[in-house]
């Protein structure tokens, strides 16, 4: 999907950021331009999920050092609702369960707070809800899931499914997806896949932070980030997921230097 | 805690300003004469004055309850002044003669009272200190049988319901306060549905606290005879001071053979400042009697306000076959201490008891519940389910749960189910990364968290309960 008339959504230079005084990320560079899907993959502790929370704006990280252009916008200036207002999305690894509040009431006010962002129109809760079941078929969900507590008695799929479904209500510009494929048996993986094939379009980028190389036989990706000890140590396309299922992350350590002719 | 947060928890009382009427107030002190006074100025009969004369004495053998789990300064009952009636300029007899002042007050309080009544179809029988002052829709009601009015006008009106049924659930010497209510109450409301009549409309009191100083001891009374069923709303904001006022209430609910009673409160009175300073004392004995056979009674309330509450709504299952609930929403923030709950007591057969209680906990408060569930030998096949979930914000705050359960008839079936949880930083970083702000997410989270609750309450209501959860939570996001 690599398109010449391609803009930049995201430039991450020199990132640093630290949890409780001990620093986490130590340097990234990153840059993602519509149209993109970008894999960042790791170890456990590679820093790969703080890198997806400190984008969103999460506030236990303390960012101390490098900048982050955001369309065009310095994102470390705006609070996280602003971030997620301005079309940045954080699928989230462990969707949080708010009891008693229905997955409706959530997904229609988070998708008229965004609407109401962009100058468009809000949906009443009957128009909404013959969009929101529109856009469910998407992800083969059943309606009785508007009716539930958000997230609360959820299965691992149908938490992950939820957190596509407001991507697709919200059409962000950058999607950062946090280990979705994470506890997902293969039926609700092809899902979930399926679901993100059909939203990522020119205008917009998808970063897929993830373990296993196994989401990646869904979702192609364009490029391909190894992240160890807080660093993007190695950057190369598709094929390197591959690589690194073939031959472990160990591998990386011996080939640090050979990062093939690709740059992102 | 964040700062987000802590702005959130940190709005300042909306409805704090005092009015200013002029006030018939009685000398400080609590003593016979004093009694004798209340008495002689409401024109009692000789019986209820020996009903207070009677509780007098039992509460000068009594002492001050300790087991509760909340902490302040000794009460000098001889500091307070136990008898103030606003000085109506003539007598009343339409709304539109009430105090224009009066009126003000009430629409700063956001109750419209007049068109309130009119176009909620609600009768308000409106209390502003001690004496009723205006009654609206009582002659509607009077077609049906029903008298609802001030307990005053009920005693001048009504003797022989009032000395057959006051007392007969809370006894003069039931515990400290209520004894001290017995003695020396000045007014409240009276509500009787006879036999077979559904009450047409929800019945509503507005309380206010005035006066500064002096104790507010209110009295209700309601009976549903065979058959009848009525929904009771209280509803209560009391202007700010920074002495402490004490409020010790007692209201009694009586249902016979198939009766219902459902009886609603939201309650937003001062709680003092952000320091701890001032606020109501709010010790207020509660108990329904479900006497006959497939009555019901049910208590919902919604306790945002007071800087002690002390409050256990009940309900003792005598007839067979008969049903209790307690619903309870209880918000405590700053130095706010709450120590509530209910009682369900099963006596008859096959009775059946459902308590849901959430409590939620800011700032430096402290919140109990407090419960028990006795099954009698006699309550053959009783049941009971309970369910009692806390949610802390932020963590200086703390939540407790007293529930004691006794079993004498091993037919019977209790559950009790506990839950605390946290709105934390993670949960409000979801709703932010949808967009959603701090403020929102706050109030979204707490109103599903008290739904079970607020879904039980009359719609009106519950509209006013998500409003003054909003104003004790919720604030510009600085």
């Amino acid at each position: 999907m690599i398109d010449k008339n391609s803009t930049t959504i995201l430039s991450v230079q020199g990132l640093r950021a630290s949890i409780n005084g001990t620093e986490i990320l130590k340097g990234i560079d990153l840059t993602v331009k519509s149209g993109e899907i970008h894999a960042i993959m790791g170890l456990n502790g590679s820093g790969k999920s703080t890198f997806a929370k400190v984008l969103a704006g999460h506030s236990a990280y303390e960012v101390t050092g490098g900048s982050v252009q955001f369309e065009g916008k310095n994102l470390l200036e705006l609070p996280p609702e602003e971030r997620a207002r301005a079309g940045l999305f954080l699928a989230f690894q462990y969707p949080i369960e708010i009891p008693g509040v229905a997955n409706t009431q959530f997904l229609r006010l988070a998708y008229n707070t965004v609407q109401a962002q962009r100058g468009k129109e809000e949906l009443d809760p009957l128009e909404f809800d013959d969009f929101v079941r529109e856009k469910m078929k998407l992800l083969e969900m059943k309606p009785d899931f508007l009716e539930r507590s958000v997230n609360e008695g959820f299965s691992g799929g149908e938490k992950k499914r939820n957190e596509i479904l407001q991507m697709a209500l919200l059409e962000p510009r950058l999607s950062i997806l946090d280990e979705t494929d994470s506890g997902l048996d293969i039926d609700a993986l092809k899902i979930v896949a399926n679901g993100v094939n059909q939203l990522a379009n020119k205008n917009n980028a998808t970063i897929l932070v993830t373990h296993y190389q196994r989401l990646l036989n869904y979702i192609v990706p364009d490029f391909v980030h190894v992240m160890q000890a807080g660093r993007i140590v190695m950057t190369g396309g598709k094929e390197l997921a591959l690589e690194l299922e073939t031959r472990g992350y160990d591998w990386i350590n011996t080939n640090k230097q050979s990062v093939a002719g690709v740059t992102a | 805690m964040s700062a987000v947060l802590q702005s959130l928890v940190n709005q300042p009382y909306k409805h704090g300003f005092v009015t200013e009427i002029e006030s018939d107030i009685a000398p400080k002190g609590l003593n016979e004469e004093i009694i004798r006074l209340i008495s002689a100025k409401k024109n009692e009969p000789e019986w209820l004055l020996s009903f207070r004369l009677k509780a007098y004495q039992k509460w000068l053998t009594m002492t001050e309850p300790k087991w509760q789990n909340v902490q302040y300064p000794k009460i000098d009952f001889q500091e307070i002044s136990y008898y103030s009636a606003p000085k109506p300029k003539k007598k009343l007899a339409s709304m539109d003669e009430v105090d224009p002042e009066l009126l003000r007050t009430f629409e700063k309080l956001g109750v419209p009272m007049h068109e309130r009544a009119a176009l909620a179809g609600v009768a308000v029988d409106v209390i502003f200190d001690s004496v009723s002052v205006a009654t609206t829709y009582k002659q509607k009601l009077a077609e049906v049988g029903i008298i609802f009015c001030s307990i005053s006008e009920a005693v001048q009106a009504h003797p022989e319901l009032i000395q057959k049924y006051l007392g007969s659930v809370v006894p003069v010497g039931d515990n400290y306060f209520a004894a001290l209510n017995s003695a020396v109450f000045t007014d409240g409301s009276f509500c009787f549905i006879p036999k077979g009549v559904k009450c047409p409309m929800d019945l509503s009191t507005y309380f206010r606290i005035n006066t500064e100083g002096s104790g507010q001891f209110e009295r209700t009374l309601i009976i549903a005879e065979e058959g009848a069923s009525v929904s009771y709303l209280e509803g209560c904001t009391a202007p700010r001071f920074d002495t402490n006022q004490l409020h010790a209430a007692v209201v009694e609910l009586i249902a016979l053979d198939n009766a219902e009673i459902k009886y609603s409160t939201v309650q937003n009175w001062y709680a003092g400042d952000e320091n701890g300073v001032g606020g109501i004392y709010n010790f207020v004995t509660k108990r329904g009697l479900a006497k006959g056979v497939n009555s019901r009674i049910s208590w919902t309330q919604v306790e945002t306000g007071s800087a002690i509450t002390w409050k256990y709504p009940s309900c003792i299952l005598r007839g067979d076959n008969s049903v209790g609930e307690f619903y309870s929403v209880a918000v405590t923030n700053n130095y706010q201490q709450a120590d509530t709950g209910t009682k369900m007591i099963h006596l008859g057969k096959n009775t059946r008891s459902t308590i849901v209680s959430k409590g939620i906990s800011a700032g430096h408060s402290n919140s109990s519940y407090r419960g028990l569930v006795r099954i009698a030998p006699t309550a053959e096949g009783a049941r009971n389910y309970s369910q009692c979930d806390s949610m802390l914000i932020g963590d200086q705050c703390g939540a407790h749960t007293f529930p004691y359960i006794q079993v004498q008839n091993n037919s019977a079936k209790v559950e009790h189910e506990a839950s605390t949880s946290k709105i934390g930083e993670d949960q409000l970083f979801y709703f932010s990364q949808r967009g959603i702000d701090a403020e929102e997410a706050v109030s979204m989270i707490i109103n599903g968290f008290c739904k079970d609750v607020f879904q039980q309450l009359p719609m009106e209501f519950a509209v006013e309960a998500t409003k003054l959860l909003s104003f004790k939570l919720e604030g510009s996001v600085g």
